[in-house]
């Protein structure tokens, strides 16, 4: 089950510690993979990692014509492409008293506009096979909120707003899509809590861990599989448990 | 027939599978030859595609039957 051999999926943001995880998730299940990021280098290194079947394909999404010139270079190198997983993303916090104009529409561009940008480039092969799958990286902040990241939140809500909308759009085509909202993952960045931050986060999350990036890519893997292909216009929240929603 | 419109009932043949002789001039794509709203965007860029020419939306909404589409994209290469 969950095979992806003969698949051809693109990766955006596989730079990062999910990103890297979904692609390697979705390479050990078969698939080629084309890895997307804008640090060349590492890459590099991720494609050498996985062998056969990577193609490093580096882009800057905060410019609008990258998403389209992004797909065509997957289909030019890899001969098509059937699994869009826009992962990419990053935040710039702030209270919104204190937030700028230039840190909502860099963060909305980038999180939000891009992963449109990128489903619109995509749809195109996808209709011609009547097969495909469109799968969005959003955030548990993106259901619930979070203080500081006003920019943030609407970006990962407005993904979900899209993918229902372009669900419906393409079933008929038979490309499903759909969204993975993580929870609180496990990155440098949690591991440098102290011992009462980390205590006071678990009793948020029944589950009683971090996430992994694992999870997260196991979650993706399936939404890719033709086994989810009933699944369409959903939210897979992926959070330990920490937002039963 | 012209060039334009052979070429065009062929992209319309290919696009809905539907037997080429219910590509009338006539026929509309929705009415007649089942189409669907998607099916039709996807046409209008298949049009675009082969014939390089630019349809914008507003002309797009008005191409609604094969003599439509030949007609707009005749005056389009004769422009």
């Amino acid at each position: 089950m969950f095979g992806l051999q003969g698949k051809v999926a693109l990766v955006t943001g596989a730079t990062g510690g999910i990103g890297a995880e979904i692609a390697r998730a979705l390479h050990r299940q078969g698939a080629k993979v084309a890895l997307s990021g804008t640090r060349e280098a590492v890459l590099a290194e991720l494609a050498a990692e996985l062998g056969e079947g990577a193609l490093v394909a580096p882009a800057n999404l905060s410019d609008p014509a990258a998403p389209q010139a992004l797909v065509e270079q997957v289909e030019a190198g890899l001969g098509r492409l059937d699994i869009l997983v826009n992962n990419a993303g990053f935040t710039r916090d702030g209270l919104a008293m204190r937030m700028s104009d230039k840190d909502w529409a860099d963060v909305l561009e980038v999180d939000l506009a891009a992963p449109f940008r990128l489903a619109r480039a995509a749809m195109r092969g996808m209709m011609k096979r009547r097969a495909g799958r469109i799968i969005s990286i959003a955030s548990i902040v993106g259901t619930t909120g979070n203080p500081g990241q006003a920019n943030y939140a609407a970006a990962k809500a407005g993904l979900v707003g899209m993918s229902k909308s372009l669900a419906q759009e393409l079933a008929s085509r038979g490309i499903t899509v759909n969204v993975v909202a993580p929870g609180f993952i496990r990155t440098p960045m949690t591991d440098a809590l102290n011992d009462q931050q980390k205590t006071r986060l678990m009793e948020r999350i029944p589950m009683g861990r971090m996430g992994e990036a694992a999870d997260i890519a196991a979650a993706v893997a399936y939404l890719a599989s033709d086994e989810a292909g009933w699944v369409t216009g959903a939210t897979l929240h992926v959070n330990g448990g920490m937002a039963m929603i | 027939m012209s060039d334009t419109a052979e070429k065009v009932k062929k992209i319309v043949v290919e696009h809905l599978g539907v037997e080429e002789a219910k590509v009338t001039a006539e026929a509309s794509f929705i009415d007649d030859l089942g189409a669907d709203s998607l099916d039709t965007v996807e046409l209008v860029m298949a049009f675009e595609e082969a014939f390089g020419v630019e349809i914008p939306d507003d002309a797009a909404e008005k191409i609604t039957t094969v003599k439509d589409a030949i007609d707009y994209i005749e005056a389009q290469k004769a422009a």
